[in-house]
């Protein structure tokens, strides 16, 4: 009989999950309370997958400096995701160049995607998490 | 089957309708509720976009959402299919899965 | 179908309380099983006992109570959106040295692992926010 940590019946399914994220950190809360779910959701050990659109890039721009307006800067937070098993991360060409930034701008590394190859990995997922 | 695309932004207010437009591939369906029940109207700047997305979407409208606006099924751009909250189940057990476009 | 529902507003501020449990609602009348309603955001405030529509308005919370009870309906407030919000178990008001507590008859507290339970076990997730 397998011992309890060797039976794949234990593990659950695997679903593929993705998280768009598509609003600017700090004037919401959507940003933080959306990379929250990211955290703990990686215990579950789905297949998950970042997609930063739209003003979503803003939430990965280094050199976030909030002591002026009071709040958490969160955007470390985005470095230890891959400490998460949380790697495949994906930001949309045209949301990036349409705000002039450039991936020398992040604070994370990513996957350059433009729009069809964005909506064709949509489409392979199974849960779309919006916030 | 792809997936089912819902909007509940107005179109005159952010532009959302064009994101989910941009990312939805040929065959994916748009469901407009809450305010983006405004894209569905004829007449509109965004009409002719809309019926443009036509060619690669079935899209539709909540009715209950239509008529809270003052509208009716006439104002609705040929084409587009009214649905109840019934039928947005259905739309929602029909394609794979919904990306909710907010 | 097993469906899964996430509102991510608060109830009044924004139509996505009322658009959820019309088609929870409509779910339902249809026979398909809704696993589970988690409330994150501002989504948290439809969890208030406190609240004090006008009488000639719905009660949202109270809408929504009602419909749990009669579907036995898992309705659950995401704990970490809710302790920033104030919304407050008996439990944990104990806990934290809270004066008082404030969550509605039908809603749980737990936390966001309810959220990604339900998205694996259900077929099919709708988010209604802003």
């Amino acid at each position: 009989m397998a011992e309890p940590w060797e039976d794949d019946e234990l593990e659950g399914p695997v679903r593929k999950f993705m998280y768009v994220n598509r609003r600017a950190p700090y004037g919401t809360i959507y940003a933080l309370e959306s990379l929250e779910v990211v955290l703990i959701a990686a215990a579950f050990e789905q297949d998950v997958t970042l997609v930063f659109m739209d003003d979503g890039v803003y939430q990965i721009k280094k050199e976030q400096n909030t002591e002026a307006i009071g709040v958490k800067n969160f955007s470390p937070t985005y470095r230890a995701l891959e400490g998460y098993d949380v790697e495949k991360l994906y930001v949309e060409k045209e949301s990036l160049e349409s705000r002039g930034l450039t991936t020398e701008d992040l604070v994370v590394p990513v996957q350059i995607v433009d729009k069809d190859q964005l909506a064709e990995l949509m489409e392979e997922q199974e849960v779309i998490l919006s916030f | 089957m792809p997936m089912l695309h819902t909007v509940n932004k107005s179109p005159f207010e952010r532009r959302t309708l064009d994101t989910a437009l941009r990312h939805a591939v040929k065959g994916s369906a748009i469901l407009l509720i809450e305010d983006g029940v405004y894209a569905a109207f004829d007449g509109t700047v965004v009409a002719e976009k809309v019926k443009a997305a036509l060619a690669d979407h079935k899209i539709y409208v909540l009715g209950p959402d239509v008529t809270a606006r003052g509208m009716t099924e006439h104002h609705v751009i040929d084409g587009l299919e009214v649905v109840d909250y019934g039928g947005f189940v259905d739309l929602v057990t029909e394609y794979d899965k919904v990306q909710s476009w907010l | 179908m097993k469906l899964s529902v996430l509102v991510n507003e608060g109830p009044y501020q924004h139509q996505s309380a009322d658009s959820a449990l019309m088609f929870t609602k409509a779910a339902l009348e249809k026979g398909h099983e809704v696993m589970r309603v988690f409330f994150y955001h501002d989504g948290v405030n439809v969890g208030t006992r406190l609240a004090i529509p006008p009488q000639d308005d719905r009660n949202i919370t109270e809408q929504w109570t009602a419909l749990a009870k009669e579907h036995d309906l898992d309705l659950v407030i995401c704990i970490a959106a809710a302790q920033r919000r104030g919304i407050i178990d008996e439990n944990e008001a104990k806990r934290q040295g809270k004066d008082s507590d404030n969550l509605a008859p039908g809603f749980r507290i737990s936390g966001l692992g309810q959220l990604i339970e339900a998205g694996i076990q259900s077929e099919r997730m709708v988010i209604f926010g802003d």
